[in-house]
């Protein structure tokens, strides 16, 4: 049972891999094995946690490859893109507005961030942070110039240059407010804030952002007990080990608990003897958790390090990109696995608040494979283009 | 921007280092969080041991087994722990479980059952056993309980609340510890909210409270052996010193009279201090408490162990200290003022007690004003037979001299034969007693007690009764528990 659904999955990566080549044959040949590893690890230990969950998100994958194979033909070169970009801007912030609307939002874990559609639910949030990269690739890549003049006092650009951009961080900080949802606010500014110095390459940019983050934040934290209480339990988990701090402290068990080599696959202590998992949402913003406890130390640093290659590769693309917006793109989609890894696995292992977020291409969810993988075929479209060029 | 680039490729580094680096400082402290209760890697870990079993005092009746659970998912075996008495020594044995982690010995004597204390040579068999793939199993446990004593006291508590204590005078140990209304262990596992759910026969039902270590009762006039002890110790009063009783004591220019019936309160004239103990005549208790001084009469409740956790094997949080009690919590009041000596003398005050305490109080007067250690331990065996560890007596506190125990005995075999407490009176056997009715001013809420020790003129068993919902006096409620109790251990029919 378990060794077909393997050979299904391997027969998946190849056949997505046969696209690929012929689609795009100068891509990076690195990128799409590290996904299709990362996603193998996550599969595995959803069915370690519940054999149903697994051949769901089984068939998510299969969206998601269909989705990376329809994206590669229909989308020849990544800068067509460019001249949509207004378009995919405000497309992104739609879809961040849609769990907001009445009827379709659906409130999890205190962040309305799910969008209801009768059988499915999803995510809008995860494939508005694509688009929100492709967008800020394009506007950046325009303005990076007179942004970085700094006409005003203080070397800081006039506000007609920068306007746009404080426009894009309300509407994001009002949407963000609306849906109480900290990892993806946490998500979007970092990714922001990184393309931004990219862009521009000045610290004083940065510093500002950063300010504005710190006020969003304060801001949430004064009018958002859920968030206080992340903040309180972040600081010491044990102050309520049964109540609010719950998770985090059963998070810390299984991670402590996993030792060098984990207690192997299928023997460690995940779920109670009815079957449910000690750690809410184990499966998805914890998975992690459950690597660390049954494939060890050793295991959870091949997974970061696997992140690590990814994002080195990525960020090799963007420094070998001719174009600006190239460049911008790559950076900015390498950015986001940079990020989302960092906050999410910083959040369950206790090294910074835990906000919730999935583990890309691991953590069960279909919006976030989906999404991740068309973020993939994306990277690999503009490493397609760089090699080209570059080809002797 | 390849320079932006490549500074922001090594600040993410940076951050996946402090990754792979908080993983690992949690791998450190590991040992140290294994340790927490909800822990689940520890609680699972122990699961695959074949934990110690637990028996009564006779070494052979099962008070908690294993049962065997195949993991064929795990490759192990589980370990589940049964209590085939069920309610009968619920609250000392207490519970081991997966979800609601343990109680009672089950927690406090954790590591010998699991085999995991920290004496070299189990430590070292333990290790070979595990590199071996043999399945460690811990240490058995024979305890003090004696459960034809234990059975009489749960038949006796049937339909209140309340707690009974029997120790061997001589060595501590705990013959009978039982409290009402008890739980099913069985269930705790699983089916928790059966045990949460019960109600009465008083509110809160609280099954799970250990009364007889945690329940706080007001003594009353069980507390006048602590009163007597300080005056005749103290030299200040003797057996035979005179007392006018005019049927109540003034303090602070009120009266506070005697017990009172229906023929209102009794007054019982000229009599002297044994009298005063066999009719536990409140006034003249009330002249002495206002002549020692609340200072003697607490320096001699912290000589019988009051203002201490008894050093009996259960966890710390199930056991309560006694003493004065101040806004929920112990008072030692340092102004001897703010406290009022007569009512402190007769038991009331704001003085809140265990059963277990007041065995103890039973215990000294029994074993010539020794307090001895009480112990729920008779031994710890290895799997393969060998003793780890066997009960000794120790003395915790000296309560008194002997002349004054032995005064006290006299005075408290009168109650019995001819005072308040003749319902504990056992057919060849001279039992020494005092009762206690202490009321909240609750109609059906009394506190009632029965302290006693039997036989008279040489202990073999202490004994307190505390009942926290009564109608009645001690004399009826809790004496006769004392005396089917008493009489069951002593191998007699009451």
């Amino acid at each position: 049972m378990s060794l077909s659904y393997a050979a299904f999955f391997v027969a998946l990566f190849v056949a997505a891999h046969m696209i690929l080549r012929v689609a795009l044959p100068h891509a990076d040949p690195y990128l799409l094995p590290i996904g299709g590893l990362l996603t193998a690890v996550g599969l595995t230990m959803i069915y370690r946690i519940d054999p149903d969950l697994a051949f769901r998100q089984g068939l998510w994958v299969v969206v998601g490859l269909s989705a990376f194979a329809g994206l590669l033909l229909l989308v020849r070169d990544h800068r067509e893109l460019d001249s949509v970009k207004y378009i995919l801007g405000l497309t992104a912030i739609g879809l961040l507005i849609l769990p907001a609307v009445p009827g379709l939002g659906e409130t999890i874990n205190g962040a309305t961030l799910w969008v209801d559609l009768g059988p499915i639910t999803f995510q809008p949030g995860e494939f508005a942070k694509v688009l929100l990269v492709v967008f800020l690739a394009g506007y950046l890549r325009d303005n990076r110039e007179l942004l970085a003049m700094g006409t005003g006092r203080y070397g800081v650009p006039s506000p007609k240059h920068f306007g746009p951009l404080l426009v894009i961080w309300g509407a994001a900080m009002l949407v963000l407010f609306q849906t109480r949802d900290l990892g993806s606010a946490l998500l979007y500014f970092a990714i922001f804030l990184a393309m931004l110095y990219v862009a521009i390459g000045r610290w004083p940019y940065v510093a500002i952002g950063l300010g504005l983050f710190a006020l969003g934040a304060w801001g949430l934290y004064q009018v958002t007990p859920h968030v206080a209480a992340r903040v309180s339990i972040w600081l010491d988990p044990w102050s309520e080990p049964f109540g609010d701090g719950y998770q985090l402290v059963q998070s810390i068990y299984a991670i402590a608990g996993g030792g060098i080599f984990g207690s192997g696959l299928g023997r460690g202590v995940l779920l109670t003897p009815e079957g449910n998992p000690y750690i809410p949402d184990l499966q998805t913003d914890f998975i992690y958790s459950a690597i660390a406890q049954e494939l060890g130390l050793a295991g959870a640093a091949a997974v970061v390090l696997l992140y690590l290659i990814f994002v080195y590769r990525g960020f090799k693309i963007a420094m070998q990109a001719a174009d600006g917006f190239s460049k911008l793109l790559a950076a900015g989609l390498t950015a986001t696995i940079a990020i989302q890894t960092f906050v999410i696995v910083g959040g369950v292992s206790a090294l910074i608040p835990l906000t919730g977020l999935t583990l890309p291409f691991v953590s069960y969810g279909g919006s976030s494979i989906v999404a991740n993988f068309l973020l993939l075929g994306l990277l690999l479209m503009v490493s397609n283009h760089v090699n080209r060029e570059n080809a002797p | 921007m390849n320079p932006q680039i490549r500074r922001l490729f090594f600040f993410f580094s940076a951050l996946f280092v402090a990754l792979i680096s908080m993983t690992s400082y949690w791998l450190w402290r590991a040992p140290e969080l294994e340790a927490r209760r909800g822990n689940p890697n520890l609680i699972v870990r122990q699961l695959t041991i074949e934990r110690g079993l637990i028996y009564s005092s006779n070494g052979k009746t099962l008070l908690a087994r294993n049962i065997e659970k195949e993991q064929p998912e795990l490759g192990s075996t589980w370990y589940l722990r049964r209590y085939p008495r069920h309610q009968l020594t619920a609250h000392a044995v207490g519970y081991s479980t997966v979800e609601r982690s343990r109680s009672g010995l089950e927690q406090s004597l954790n590591d010998y059952l699991t085999g995991s204390n920290l004496e070299l040579d189990t430590i070292v068999e333990s290790t070979l056993d595990r590199l071996q793939g043999i399945t460690q199993r811990g240490n058995n446990v024979v305890t003090t309980l004696n459960l034809l004593g234990q059975r009489a006291a749960v038949r006796g508590l049937q339909g209140s609340c309340g707690g009974v204590v029997a120790l061997e005078p001589a060595t501590g140990k705990v013959l009978v510890m039982a409290s009402s209304p008890a739980y099913d262990p069985n269930l705790v596992e699983g089916r928790f909210g059966q045990i949460i759910r019960q109600t009465g026969p008083c509110r809160p039902a609280s099954p799970l409270l250990n009364r007889t270590t945690q329940g706080r009762f007001i003594p009353g006039s069980t507390f006048k052996i602590v009163t007597a002890a300080a005056a005749l110790d103290s030299g200040r009063f003797t057996p035979s010193s005179r007392f006018d009783d005019p049927g109540y004591c003034i303090e602070y220019g009120k009266r506070v009279f005697n017990y009172s019936d229906q023929s209102g309160p009794s007054v019982f004239g000229n009599v002297d201090f044994g009298d005063a103990v066999e009719n536990s005549i409140n006034s003249v208790f009330c002249e002495i408490g206002k002549r020692l001084g609340p200072q003697l009469v607490i320096e001699y409740m912290k000589r019988f162990g009051f203002y201490d956790e008894p050093p009996i094997e259960l966890p710390s949080d199930e056991i309560t200290p006694s003493g004065l009690y101040r806004r929920g919590k112990l008072y030692d009041p340092s102004d001897p003022n703010a406290v009022d000596p007569g009512r402190l003398a007769f038991g009331q005050e704001r003085l809140q007690v265990t059963p277990l305490q007041m065995a103890l109080v039973a215990a000294a007067v029994a074993n010539d004003g020794i307090v001895m250690e009480p112990t729920l331990v008779e031994r710890i065996v290895s799997p393969d037979g060998k003793v780890i560890s066997r009960s000794r007596s120790s003395e915790w506190k000296t309560a008194m001299r002997p002349e004054t125990a032995a005064d006290l005995t006299a005075m408290m075999t009168r109650v019995v034969e001819s005072g308040t407490g003749t319902s504990a009176q056992i057919p060849g056997i001279s039992v020494a007693g005092k009762t206690g009715t202490a009321e909240t001013g609750r109609e059906g809420q009394n506190h009632t007690w029965f302290i006693a020790f039997a036989p008279a003129e040489a202990p073999r068993v202490a004994i307190a009764v505390g009942l926290s919902n009564q109608a009645g006096t001690g004399g009826s409620t809790a004496a006769p528990i004392a005396q089917a109790v008493i009489a069951a251990l002593l191998g007699r029919n009451a």
